[in-house]
C-alpha cells in the first residue's frame, strides 16, 4: 500500500496531539460539570425557599381522574350495563397508623360490613402501594353523614363520589356480558398501569374484558395543593378524562329474556346466531349470577357459595361446556356421505335396531330397539335411526369423517370476541395417538368410527360450535366468525365504528342440491309424521328446520336397558336439539342443551320452539 | 562485611502497592471507584425505602462487577486489541438478532434470551465500539484521513447506535455514539471537520425528530416545557427538582428526604437516584460526588496519556470521557438542564448489566496502566 512520506506513524507527534485533545476535553468536562453545578446552586441554595415549600408545607400533588366507563346496550339500543353515581368508603393503609383497629373501629360503627372484613384483608393483601382499597361500597346518605362526622378519628379513610357499575338486568346475559371487578396487582401487570392510576375497577369476563381498552377510556389528571394532612386546599390544573366509548352488542335483549325463561332453571345452554352474518343473538349458560355482586365487591362467602354450588353458575356453558353432540350431527353426517359419494339420497338400509362390524359380535344399538325398517337418508336423519349413521359412518371412514365435521369448525375454537372459549375434540387418528400415552390405546378402532357417526364417543363440541354448526347450514356452507361486538360508539361525537361480520372459508359440496336435501330432511324432523320432533311443528306458524339429540352421560352395558326413572338426575341424558327457521329462508339458527335433560325431543326442542318463536313472531321483527 | 547495596536499587515499595501491582490493578482508580460504590449503597438504601434486599442485591452485583474488573485487568491489551474487531461483529449480529426476535421489556425491544441468562446485546456494544474504533486507528498514522474519520463515525459508531436507537433505547444509543465519536476526536480530527460535522448535526435535528417515536418527542418537548405534562414525564422533572431544591446546602439528612421517602419522586432507586442524594445529603453530597466522578475521569485521561500506543491510548481515553457522558447526561436530565433520557447515574443507580460493564471498562484501564513495559522513571 503506497503511503506518502508524512503519512508515516510519528509516535512522538501522535502523543502530543492526544495530550491536546484530552487536554481540551478535560476543560469542557471542567465547564460541563460546573453547568451541573451552577444549576444546583441555583435550585439548592438561590430557590432553595420555593422548593422547600413545595416540599414541605403545601404539596403539589397529581391526582388521576379515572374515565367513566363506556356502557354496553343489545342491538336494539337498551342498555345492559351502565354506570351508577355512589359514594364509598376507602382507605390507603399506608397512611393509617393501625389498620386492624381501625377496621374495627368502623364495623363497630356499622360503616364496615362483618362480612365484608375478609374480602377486604385480601385486597389489603395485594392492593398497590398507596393506592386506596375500598372498605364498602355503595353507602347510604345517612351513612355517609355518620362518618363526615367522625372523620376526624380516622385519617387516612375517605368517602369517595365515585360511579358504579350496574347491570339493570343482573344475571340476564351475565355469561355473555361479563362484570367487572376491582383492579389486581396481576391486572395491573396486563394493563398500562399509568392510564388505570385512578380507575378501581377492570372487566374480568365476557364484552367487558374483551372490550376492556374501548369501554375504559384514557386517565385525566389534576394537579391540587394539598396540606400536611393530604386534604386538598386548591386546585391549580385540570385535564379531563377521556370518557371510554359505548359498546352495542349484537345481543338482543327480547330474545336473550326469552331464551333464559324458555330454560328455566334447568341447566344448560341455548346459543342463537343470525346465519347471515355470525351475529349471536342469544347467549345462554344456566344456572348464571348476578354480576353486581363483584361490582360492589364480592364477599368471600357469596363467592365461595357461588363456586362451590354444584350446578356451577360460574362456569360458562355456553363456550367452555364441551358435551357429545349425539345425534345433532347427523345432517352433518348424511352431507359428507353425499359429498363423498359414500350414499345416495335413495339409498336405503335396513334397520334391526342394532348394527354390528363384519366379524365382530358386538352390537351397536338403536335407540329403537325394534328397528326402524328400511330407511333412506331422509328417514334416517327424520327419525334419527342410528343404524343408518353407523353404516354410513364406517363407509366414509374416519378420515373422511374427520376432515368433513373439521371443516365445521368442530375441535377448534370459533373465534367468538370474547375470551375463554373452548375447543372441543374432534377425534383422529392423529389426535389418538398424541392424546394417549400407551401404544395399544393409539390405535384408531374401528368401532370407533362406528359412534362417532352419532355424535358419541370422544367428539366433543360446545354449545357455540353446535350453535355456528346449525348457522352454517342454514347459510347453505357459508360461514361466519360469531360475533357479539357489533359497534363501538364515541358518546360525544356520535361516532360509530361497526364492526363488519368476518366471513371464513365456506364448506363446498360436491352439488349444491345436496343442501336442499339436508333443509329437506331437517324439516321432516320437525314437520314430517314421523319426525322426532313433530310435536314442536303441529302448530308452528312457520317452517322449522331441525335434529334432536340426546348425549349419553354414562354408558349402558351390553343388554342392559337405560330406564330413565332409576337413574340419578345427573346421570340422565343430556337433551340437545339444533334448529332453523323459517326453513325457506333462515333468520335465526339455534343450539340447546338441556344437561340431563333426558331426550332431545321431550326437553331441549320446546326450548328451542320458544326462542325461535320470539325472534320469528316478534310483532316488531 | 556486607556487600554494598547496589546503587540502583529500587525504591522500596509497601506491601499493598505490591499486591496491587500482582493484581495489574490501579490503586487511586480502584479507591475512587470504591468510594462511589459505596456511597452509592448508602443513598441506595434510603432511596430503596430501607429495603435491605435491595442493597444485598445491588452488594452482590458489585460484587461481581469488580471481579469482572479484576478478570479484564489480567488481559493484556494486545488481545484486547486483537479481540475486538470479533466482539464487535459479534455485538453487531446480536443486536440484528434482538431486532428480529428480542423479548420485549417494558415496551422496548432489548432483551435476548439465551437460555438461562437475558441480556441486552447494546452493553457489549459500549464496550466494543471504542475498542473497535481504537483497533481500526491502530496502525494508522494519526491525524486520521477524512476517509478512516467518516469510517469511525458513520460504520462504527452511527450503525450500532442506529440499531440500538431502534430498539428503542434513545439514551445508551447517544452513549455508544459518544464513545466511538470521542475515540475520532481522541485520534485528532480535523479542527475544520469537527466543525463540519457540527454544522451537519443540527442540520439534520430536524430529520431526528422525524424519525423519533412518538414517546421520545414528547420527552424532548417536556423537556422544553415541563408543565405541559405533569402526570406524565413532566412529572418526573418537577418532583425531581423539588428534591433537588428542597435539600438546601446541607440536605434534609440521610433517610429523611420527604420526597423520596413520601414517594412523590418517582424512578428514586434507579434514574434518578441522584435527587435523593441531593435532597438528603444537600449541594455538599452532591458536589462531592461530582468532584469523586472528575477524580475517577482525570485518572483515567491520565492512564491513556501514559499508555503506550495508539490502541491503548485511544481506548482508555474514549472510556473515561464515555463516563463522563453518562454522569453529565444523568445529572443534566435529574436537575432538568436535558431532556429525560434513560441514563443510570454511573456506579450508583440500581440495576443490572451497566455496572458491570461500566467496571469491565475501568479493568481495560487498569489492564492498560499495569501491562506497559518497564520505562525508567
Amino acid at each position: 500500500m503506497f503511503l506518502a512520506p508524512s503519512r508515516l506513524k510519528d509516535h512522538w507527534r501522535e502523543q502530543r496531539l492526544f495530550l491536546a485533545r484530552s487536554i481540551a476535553g478535560a476543560m469542557l468536562m471542567i465547564f460541563l460539570t460546573s453547568a451541573v453545578v451552577l444549576r444546583l446552586i441555583n435550585l439548592q441554595v438561590v430557590h432553595y425557599e420555593h422548593f422547600s415549600d413545595l416540599s414541605q408545607g403545601n404539596r403539589v400533588r397529581i391526582e388521576a381522574l379515572p374515565p367513566t366507563r363506556g356502557l354496553i346496550r343489545d342491538s336494539k339500543g337498551v342498555l345492559l350495563a351502565e354506570n351508577l353515581p355512589s359514594y364509598q368508603l376507602e382507605m390507603i393503609p399506608e397512611q393509617v397508623a393501625d389498620v386492624d383497629e381501625t377496621l374495627e373501629k368502623l364495623t363497630a360503627m356499622n360503616l364496615v360490613r362483618e362480612q365484608d372484613r375478609e374480602r377486604i384483608d385480601q385486597d389489603l393483601r395485594r392492593h398497590p402501594r398507596f393506592r386506596p382499597t375500598a372498605l364498602r361500597y355503595q353507602m347510604t346518605d345517612e351513612e355517609v353523614a355518620r362518618f363526615a362526622v367522625a372523620r376526624q378519628r380516622f385519617p387516612g379513610v375517605d368517602v369517595q363520589a365515585g360511579l358504579i357499575r350496574n347491570y339493570p338486568y343482573g344475571p340476564v346475559a351475565v355469561h355473555a356480558l361479563g362484570y367487572v371487578g376491582a383492579v389486581s396487582q396481576t391486572d395491573l401487570e396486563r394493563l398500562d398501569a399509568a392510564d388505570y392510576a385512578g380507575t378501581t375497577h377492570t372487566g374480568k369476563v365476557g364484552v367487558e374484558r374483551a372490550e376492556e381498552a374501548t369501554l375504559h377510556g384514557s386517565v385525566g389528571h389534576r394537579q391540587v395543593l394539598v396540606n400536611a394532612e393530604g386534604r386538598i386546599l386548591q386546585e391549580i390544573e385540570r385535564s379531563p378524562p377521556d370518557p371510554g366509548r359505548d359498546v352495542t352488542l349484537t345481543l338482543d335483549l327480547q330474545l336473550q329474556l326469552a331464551s333464559e325463561s324458555a330454560l328455566g332453571d334447568r341447566r344448560g345452554a341455548i346459543v342463537a346466531l343470525d346465519p347471515a352474518n355470525g351475529h349471536v343473538l342469544s347467549l345462554v349458560s344456566q344456572p348464571g349470577y348476578d354480576p353486581n355482586l363483584f361490582s360492589i365487591g364480592i364477599s368471600t362467602s357469596d363467592y365461595t357459595a357461588l363456586r362451590d354450588d354444584p350446578d356451577v353458575p360460574l362456569f360458562n356453558r355456553a363456550l367452555r361446556g364441551v358435551y357429545p353432540p349425539g345425534s345433532t350431527i347427523k345432517p352433518v353426517v348424511g352431507l359428507a356421505g353425499l359429498h363423498y359419494g359414500a350414499v345416495s339420497p335413495w339409498q336405503r338400509v335396513y334397520c334391526l335396531g342394532y348394527y354390528t362390524l363384519p366379524g365382530h359380535s358386538h352390537r351397536y344399538r338403536d335407540w329403537k330397539k325394534e328397528g326402524h325398517g328400511p330407511v333412506d337418508l331422509n328417514g334416517a336423519i327424520a327419525q334419527s335411526c342410528d343404524v343408518y349413521f353407523y353404516d354410513l359412518a364406517v363407509k366414509l371412514g374416519i378420515d373422511n369423517l374427520q376432515s368433513f365435521l373439521g371443516a365445521f369448525g368442530f375441535g377448534a375454537r370459533t373465534g367468538i370476541d370474547i375470551p375463554s372459549e373452548k375447543a372441543g375434540t374432534l377425534p383422529s387418528r392423529e389426535w389418538k395417538r398424541a392424546r394417549f400415552a400407551r401404544r395399544e390405546d393409539q390405535t384408531w378402532y374401528p368401532g370407533e368410527t362406528v359412534i362417532t357417526g352419532i355424535g358419541q364417543g370422544y367428539l366433543e363440541v360446545t354449545p357455540l360450535q353446535l350453535a355456528q354448526m346449525t348457522a352454517t347450514i342454514a347459510a347453505r356452507g357459508a360461514r361466519f366468525r360469531p360475533m357479539i361486538v357489533a359497534a363501538r360508539v364515541d358518546r360525544a361525537t356520535g361516532e360509530a365504528e361497526t364492526l363488519a361480520p368476518e366471513a371464513i372459508p365456506p364448506i363446498e359440496v360436491t352439488d349444491d342440491s345436496y343442501w336442499d336435501q339436508v333443509f329437506q330432511d331437517m324439516t321432516d324432523v320437525v314437520h314430517g309424521e314421523r319426525g322426532t320432533a313433530r310435536r314442536i311443528g303441529l302448530d308452528a306458524p312457520y317452517r322449522i328446520a331441525g335434529k334432536t339429540g340426546t348425549a349419553q352421560v354414562f354408558t349402558i352395558a351390553q343388554g342392559e336397558e337405560y330406564e330413565e326413572d332409576e337413574v340419578d338426575e345427573r346421570l340422565r341424558h343430556h337433551a340437545l336439539f339444533i334448529a332453523f327457521a323459517p326453513a325457506e329462508a333462515p333468520r335465526i339458527a339455534v343450539a340447546v342443551i338441556v344437561e340431563n335433560g333426558g331426550s332431545g325431543s321431550g326437553a331441549a326442542a320446546p326450548v328451542a320452539r320458544l326462542v325461535l318463536d320470539n325472534y320469528l313472531l316478534r310483532s316488531d321483527q | 562485611m556486607m556487600l554494598d547495596e547496589p546503587l540502583d536499587r529500587p525504591k522500596p515499595i509497601s506491601v499493598a502497592q505490591r499486591l496491587l501491582a500482582g493484581l495489574h490493578l490501579d490503586g487511586p482508580l480502584l479507591m475512587a471507584l470504591l468510594t462511589v460504590c459505596g456511597l452509592g449503597l448508602f443513598v441506595l438504601y434510603s432511596a430503596g425505602g430501607q429495603n435491605t434486599d435491595l442493597i444485598v442485591r445491588q452488594g452482590v452485583r458489585i460484587a461481581v462487577a469488580s471481579v469482572t474488573m479484576l478478570v479484564i485487568a489480567q488481559i493484556h491489551p494486545k488481545f484486547l486489541r486483537l479481540w475486538a474487531p470479533w466482539l464487535f461483529l459479534g455485538g453487531i449480529i446480536l443486536l440484528v438478532l434482538v431486532l428480529v426476535m428480542g423479548e420485549t421489556g417494558k415496551g422496548a425491544q432489548r432483551w435476548l434470551d439465551v437460555g438461562i441468562v437475558r441480556f441486552q446485546p447494546s452493553e457489549i456494544m459500549k464496550l466494543a465500539v471504542p475498542m473497535m474504533a481504537a483497533w481500526y486507528l491502530h496502525e494508522r498514522p494519526l491525524p486520521p484521513t477524512l476517509r478512516e474519520t467518516l469510517t469511525v463515525l458513520l460504520l462504527l459508531s452511527m450503525m450500532p447506535a442506529a440499531l440500538i436507537a431502534r430498539q428503542p433505547d434513545l439514551g445508551t444509543a447517544l452513549l455508544i455514539a459518544a464513545s466511538g465519536v470521542l475515540v475520532i476526536l481522541l485520534a485528532g480530527m480535523s479542527m475544520r471537520l469537527i466543525l463540519a460535522f457540527g454544522a451537519l448535526a443540527l442540520a439534520a435535528a430536524p430529520l431526528l425528530w422525524m424519525n423519533m417515536h412518538a414517546y421520545q418527542r414528547q420527552r424532548v418537548l417536556t423537556f422544553l416545557n415541563p408543565e405541559s405534562d405533569p402526570l406524565g414525564s413532566g412529572y418526573h422533572i418537577i418532583q425531581s427538582k423539588i428534591a433537588i431544591g428542597s435539600g438546601g446546602v446541607f440536605g434534609k439528612g440521610w433517610l429523611n428526604g420527604t420526597q423520596a421517602q413520601l414517594e412523590f419522586l418517582p424512578e428514586r432507586a434507579t434514574d434518578f437516584i441522584f435527587a435523593v442524594l441531593g435532597e438528603e445529603f444537600g449541594l455538599l453530597g452532591v458536589v462531592t460526588l461530582l468532584v469523586l466522578y472528575l477524580l475517577i475521569i482525570v485518572r483515567g485521561l491520565y492512564i491513556a496519556s501514559q499508555a503506550q500506543d495508539t490502541f491503548g491510548r485511544l481506548l482508555s481515553g474514549s472510556i473515561s470521557l464515555t463516563f463522563f457522558v453518562y454522569v453529565f447526561v444523568n445529572t443534566g436530565m435529574v436537575t432538568g438542564l436535558l431532556p429525560v433520557v434513560g441514563v443510570p447515574l454511573p456506579l450508583v443507580s440500581y440495576g443490572g448489566t451497566s455496572m458491570v460493564t461500566l467496571m469491565a471498562g475501568f479493568g481495560m484501564l487498569m489492564s492498560v496502566h499495569t501491562h506497559r513495559k518497564l520505562i525508567p522513571q
